[in-house]
């Protein structure tokens, strides 16, 4: 059973290597995101300073909603997904092979160009191992909750909107928490709170290991039948 | 895999698909080493009786069993299920399609490359399948069956783009898992020459 789950996550990495797309694209979307808001915000460093951690999550989310929509869909049309249903993993277990690549392929990216990209906001130095921190730890429970979503949406052409529309809100806990986490290692507020902020971080992403694959596994054998 | 006593069976069976019923109290037995060639036209649901027997379409009514199988396996883990669609990766090579599909559904890489063989697709291993012409698509869709040993098949127009030639290995395959005392059903439109076949005839009241 492990040899099947690690000859599906090793093929989904393969195709997400072969085919661009996926990774790349939500890394570049979050660079242009990035690379606006200055314009928008005006050349106000202080300002860009304060507003830098929030952005950062924000864009990062909408980067990697960008890419959920293929999640599923690509296995459901070319006619895998029946296979995979029929082989010794449990459904749920396939859902997390493809969370989990998901994430190698777009979470993790995102999370490495985050402080990178943080320059452009004028991020405070001291803040940017703990956001990273904090989107390292975050960024797991976008992968698996958007699983959800995926799967929901997985027969329905086009469903990349529909997806983002049902997953957003899901998404709330983790920007919350997350920004939680890097404002108050940046000074915002002290000690305690910016623990918690990191613990209920990580709480969010474990209770997205434990439903997502469950839900996302029951949304597919809804679709499939 | 030579279990003797392998019996696949349905009662009663029912199938509704959008609100439409395609079929109902249909009935079948078959032996190991038996194939089942189900027939009709178009829309008589031979697609949708492969599909509930894989456990990947919703039974109405009725119930298919399978004994003498694995019992700590669903029927689907132990089926082959051929339908319409290849689930191919135009971006994979050959070979790593079926090596793919032979870790996870059971089996060993060695057997994946022993599958090209049998059919005939050895020479194009390291071709990514986005230039497979569709009888190879087809052929790379079948060494599955050849690469990981199941005592079910479930096919769906498995001849489909196959030039002759390959029709003829797909005959000598197919006699073999037969020989093997493994089950097949099969929906076809050509006469497949399995000569002991049971047949079933689907959509005959329509007919009438």
């Amino acid at each position: 059973m492990s040899r099947a789950f690690l000859a599906l996550l090793l093929r989904d990495l393969r195709l997400a290597a072969r085919l661009g797309g996926g990774g790349g694209m939500a890394v570049f979307f979050f660079l242009v995101v990035i690379a606006i808001v200055p314009l928008g915000v005006g050349p106000d460093r202080p300002l860009l300073a304060s507003l830098a951690p929030g952005m950062l999550w924000v864009a990062l989310l909408l980067a990697a909603l960008l890419t959920l929509d293929r999640l599923f869909q690509a296995d459901y049309e070319d006619g895998s997904l029946d296979l995979l249903s029929t082989g010794p993993l449990p459904l749920e277990l396939v859902a997390v092979a493809k969370a989990l690549a998901h994430w190698i392929v777009t979470g993790l990216p995102l999370v490495v160009s985050a402080p990178l990209l943080g320059v452009l906001l004028n991020l405070p130095s001291a803040a940017a191992l703990p956001l990273t921190l904090a989107m390292l730890i975050g960024t797991p429970a976008l992968s698996f909750l958007g699983s959800v979503g995926a799967a929901l949406t997985v027969g329905i052409r086009r469903g990349g909107l529909l997806a983002s529309l049902l997953v957003l809100p899901f998404y709330i806990p983790v920007l919350i928490f997350g920004v939680g986490a890097a404002a108050a290692a940046s000074g915002g507020f002290e000690g305690e709170a910016g623990r918690q902020a990191f613990l209920l971080l990580g709480a969010v992403t474990l209770a997205s290991f434990a439903v997502g694959p469950l839900a996302a596994a029951a949304a597919l054998r809804a679709n499939l039948r | 895999m030579t279990t003797s006593d392998l019996r696949l069976s349905a009662r009663d069976l029912a199938c509704e698909r959008g609100g439409r019923l395609v079929f109902e109290s249909l009935e079948f037995d078959v032996a190991a080493g038996e194939a089942l060639v189900l027939t009709g036209p178009n829309g008589s649901g031979k697609s949708s009786l492969l599909r509930q027997i894989a456990g990947l379409l919703e039974i109405g009514r009725g119930q298919i069993e399978l004994t003498g199988g694995d019992p700590e396996r669903a029927l689907g883990e132990q089926a082959h299920y051929l339908g319409h669609l290849d689930a191919l990766k135009p971006s994979m090579s050959v070979l790593e399609t079926i090596r793919f599909w032979a870790l996870y559904l059971g089996g060993s890489a060695a057997a994946a490359q022993a599958a090209l063989d049998d059919m005939a697709l050895g020479d194009l291993a390291d071709l990514p399948v986005a230039y497979l012409s569709a009888g190879q698509r087809r052929r790379l869709a079948l060494a599955r069956l050849a690469a990981v040993p199941r005592p079910l098949w479930l096919l769906d127009e498995p001849t489909v783009a196959l030039d002759q030639a390959s029709v003829g290995r797909l005959r000598a395959f197919m006699a073999a898992h037969l020989a093997g005392g493994g089950i097949i059903v099969a929906a076809t439109h050509l006469d497949l020459g399995l000569g002991t076949a049971k047949s079933l005839r689907l959509g005959a009241e329509e007919m009438a």
